[in-house]
């Protein structure tokens, strides 16, 4: 039988050939894809070297509380190839957000959640969410004192929930304690049930993109100039141009990777912290207790907020409100390169913003750090507002009353929570928000609001 | 405005701080893992000072031999002591309820100590020791505070005591400082001979807080080379393929 025979054959009974062109080699994307571009295949590549990984770790490992700790040990000297499998692994871990942060900055950047990609960003958002969740239970999977503390306080968020929470926190440990029982069930989700929900919502991710088709750093629909053929002129088959275009973006990916698996595997104890080197101990409270970097900005919110139920919901809605992007954003400009100075002010700071939150996470929450938090929290919540009041001219005097009713609330706190012992601190620091709101509100009606003329045509 | 950026700076003060390693002054370790001398007369401290309370319940005792270049029969002659097989871990005999009772904790198991100490706290913290007689094995510790271990390495270093002197805090008040020792009983050991002695120690908990240290780097330059070969294919590939877009 030749090849074509069998092919024949096969696309009888299952579309093969048409899922191969519709989704590779007849799909057409933008030609002016850039650097930005690499990070969703390797958000791919990551994902599928965690579940190899995954798999041969799952070999050797105990899911129990006495043997746990022991059995990451014999997989680190005894396993052959056992460390090195073990290093792709936590170091995929924090690889995966650092690819999925750029993904996500990518797509703010040029407007890639903007309509009609609405539901591309939600898939991608909950893919977000599920890798979290991932993150999280695998942390405790090592069983050492930070695994162990830190699923103890994450989990114990939970209380903070009027009425229900303390059952609600029994019910997710399956003990009064952090223990064996949690550790169990936490292994059963670690491995088969949240992977499976990753890989379904990457599937819809990439079903919801195909069908509408990638955006570019233009931001220019490429399916409103098609030739005579049918095809956007300024599109080209994934297959094989970005295919091979995408080797070399993981060849680059991977000389990074390994250089931290064989020469700085615990990253100076950010990727691999050192205290998780001294196996659980149930009695034993670590001085300080810091999640996983990759958490931190989130965990800066939680602490910006005095009152832990409030502070709950703050960290909460630090990720949820990004599910409301495409309805926050609605400037009919897709990409920043045709967006005002203003707007590109806006992301670039929001950007260093998020990460001086994840650097103040790692930190313990001493005065000045801990108003630092607070402010650049209350900053991360007025960005957006500040991109719903950018997405179309608005007047002088909505930007003035938003001004005076936005300093309002905060300035309100602030008179709740001033004290003798606070008051230079909370005074010189209420300028951070105060300032950016000003600015970029205010900055609306200057130069530097100026947009640029969209092009009919990507780009180079 | 130069309040908030003072503050802002200030701000990045504890991760400074965090990353020279705490308050406590520590002394390099300077230690090499390619020294297999140095290695093994680290294992040979190791088993004869610290393997009697501490264990090392996740190190093999061949998979240590192999690295350090010994043979089992040479192992067997001299590192082990109890009769064990070899191969198996480096476990010790003593329960944990008398270790309680003894120490006043529970005694740690030390196969992965420097990955969670680095090798300068321990290079500093056995070098530490020094008379407390408010203590109850008579020695306290520049380090680890109120330490609960003996000073074992003692009949090496001797005994010492502090030169304390009375000097402000940040807060004003008088508080005491170890300015320097005097060596009170000699040891075995010159100062230089028993500096040395700890860092092959620390030398060989390092190689035990990780075997695989000794090989990963030379392979992960093999890796970045071959990474580099198939960039500049990988390349060549993609420039192939896109010359005819425009």
């Amino acid at each position: 039988m030749s090849k074509s025979n069998l092919m024949a054959w096969i696309d009888a009974r299952f579309p093969l050939t048409k899922m191969w062109e519709e989704h590779l080699s007849k799909y057409y994307a933008p030609k002016n894809f850039n650097f930005w571009y690499f990070f969703g295949s390797l958000a791919l590549l990551v994902l599928v070297l965690q579940i190899v990984t995954g798999i041969f770790l799952t070999m050797n490992y105990k899911p129990d509380a006495e043997l746990a700790f022991g059995s990451v040990e014999y997989i680190m000297r005894d396993v052959y190839g056992g460390w090195i499998i073990r290093y792709m692994h936590s170091t995929g871990a924090s690889a995966f957000f650092i690819v999925v942060y750029l993904h996500m900055f990518r797509g703010l950047m040029y407007g890639s959640f903007k309509q009609p990609r609405e539901l591309v960003w939600i898939f991608g958002m909950l893919i977000y969410l599920a890798l979290m969740a991932e993150a999280f239970m695998g942390y405790l999977l090592p069983w050492g004192q930070m695994s162990y503390w830190g699923a103890q306080v994450i989990v114990n968020l939970f209380n903070a929930i009027p009425v229900i929470g303390n059952d609600l926190s029994l019910w997710i440990r399956g003990d009064y304690v952090i223990s064996d029982a949690t550790l169990n069930r936490f292994f059963a989700f670690h491995v088969i049930a949240v992977p499976l929900v990753l890989l379904g919502l990457v599937v819809a991710h990439i079903i919801a993109l195909h069908e509408v088709g990638s955006n570019n750093p233009d931001g220019v629909e490429i399916k409103k100039n098609k030739g005579p053929d049918g095809i956007p002129l300024d599109g080209i088959p994934f297959h094989p141009y970005y295919s091979v275009k995408d080797i070399v973006g993981v060849v680059v990916f991977l000389m990074f990777f390994a250089s931290v698996i064989f020469f700085y595997p615990e990253m100076g104890g950010y990727f691999l912290e050192h205290n998780n080197f001294i196996p659980a101990d149930p009695l034993k409270t670590p001085e300080h207790i810091a999640p996983v970097w990759y958490f931190t900005p989130f965990y800066t919110m939680l602490r910006a907020v005095p009152n832990p139920f409030l502070g709950v919901i703050a960290m909460g809605a630090g990720v949820v409100i990004l599910f409301f992007l495409p309805w926050l954003d609605k400037n009919p400009i897709k990409s920043w390169r045709y967006r005002s100075a203003l707007h590109k002010l806006n992301l670039l700071f929001f950007a260093a913003v998020f990460i001086y939150l994840g650097y103040l996470g790692v930190n313990p929450p001493e005065p000045v750090l801990a108003e630092m938090g607070r402010r650049f929290s209350e900053v991360y919540f007025a960005f957006f507002f500040v991109l719903w009041f950018h997405s179309k001219p608005r007047s002088v005097s909505a930007a003035v009353t938003s001004l005076i009713v936005l300093i309002g609330l905060f300035s309100l706190y602030d008179f709740v929570r001033i004290d003798e012992e606070n008051r230079s601190l909370v005074l010189t620091s209420w300028l951070i928000p105060s300032v950016y709101l000003a600015f970029m509100l205010l900055g609306s009606f200057t130069n530097l609001n100026q947009e640029k003329p969209v092009p009919e045509r990507v780009t180079s | 405005m130069k309040k908030l950026i003072t503050a802002f700076l200030l701000s990045l003060v504890p991760v400074l701080a965090l990353a020279s390693g705490g308050d406590v002054h520590l002394d390099k370790a300077d230690i090499d893992l390619h020294d297999k001398d140095s290695l093994r007369h680290g294992a040979r401290l190791f088993v004869n000072y610290c393997l009697s309370c501490h264990s090392a319940a996740y190190m093999r005792y061949n998979r240590m031999g192999r690295d350090l270049g010994l043979t089992d029969a040479q192992v067997k002659e001299n590192l082990m002591f109890a009769g064990e097989k070899v191969g198996e871990t480096m476990t010790v005999a003593m329960p944990a309820k008398e270790s309680k009772a003894w120490f006043g904790t529970k005694v740690p198991d030390l196969t992965v100590v420097a990955r969670a100490r680095g090798a300068d706290w321990l290079y500093s913290y056995l070098r530490g020791f020094y008379l407390d007689s408010s203590r109850p094995w008579g020695v306290n510790n520049t380090v680890f505070k109120k330490v609960g271990m003996p000073h074992v390495l003692w009949e090496l270093e001797g005994l010492k005591k502090p030169i304390i002197e009375m000097r402000k805090n940040h807060e004003g008040k008088e508080e005491p400082h170890i300015v320097g020792f005097e060596q009170v009983l000699p040891g075995k050991l010159s100062k230089p001979e028993y500096d040395k002695a700890v860092r092959d120690l620390v030398n060989f908990l390092v190689y035990m807080g990780e075997p695989a240290k000794l090989t990963r780097y030379t392979i992960g330059v093999w890796v970045l080379l071959y990474l580099a070969l198939l960039f500049v294919v990988a390349y060549a590939l993609k420039k192939e393929y896109w010359k005819d877009v425009h």
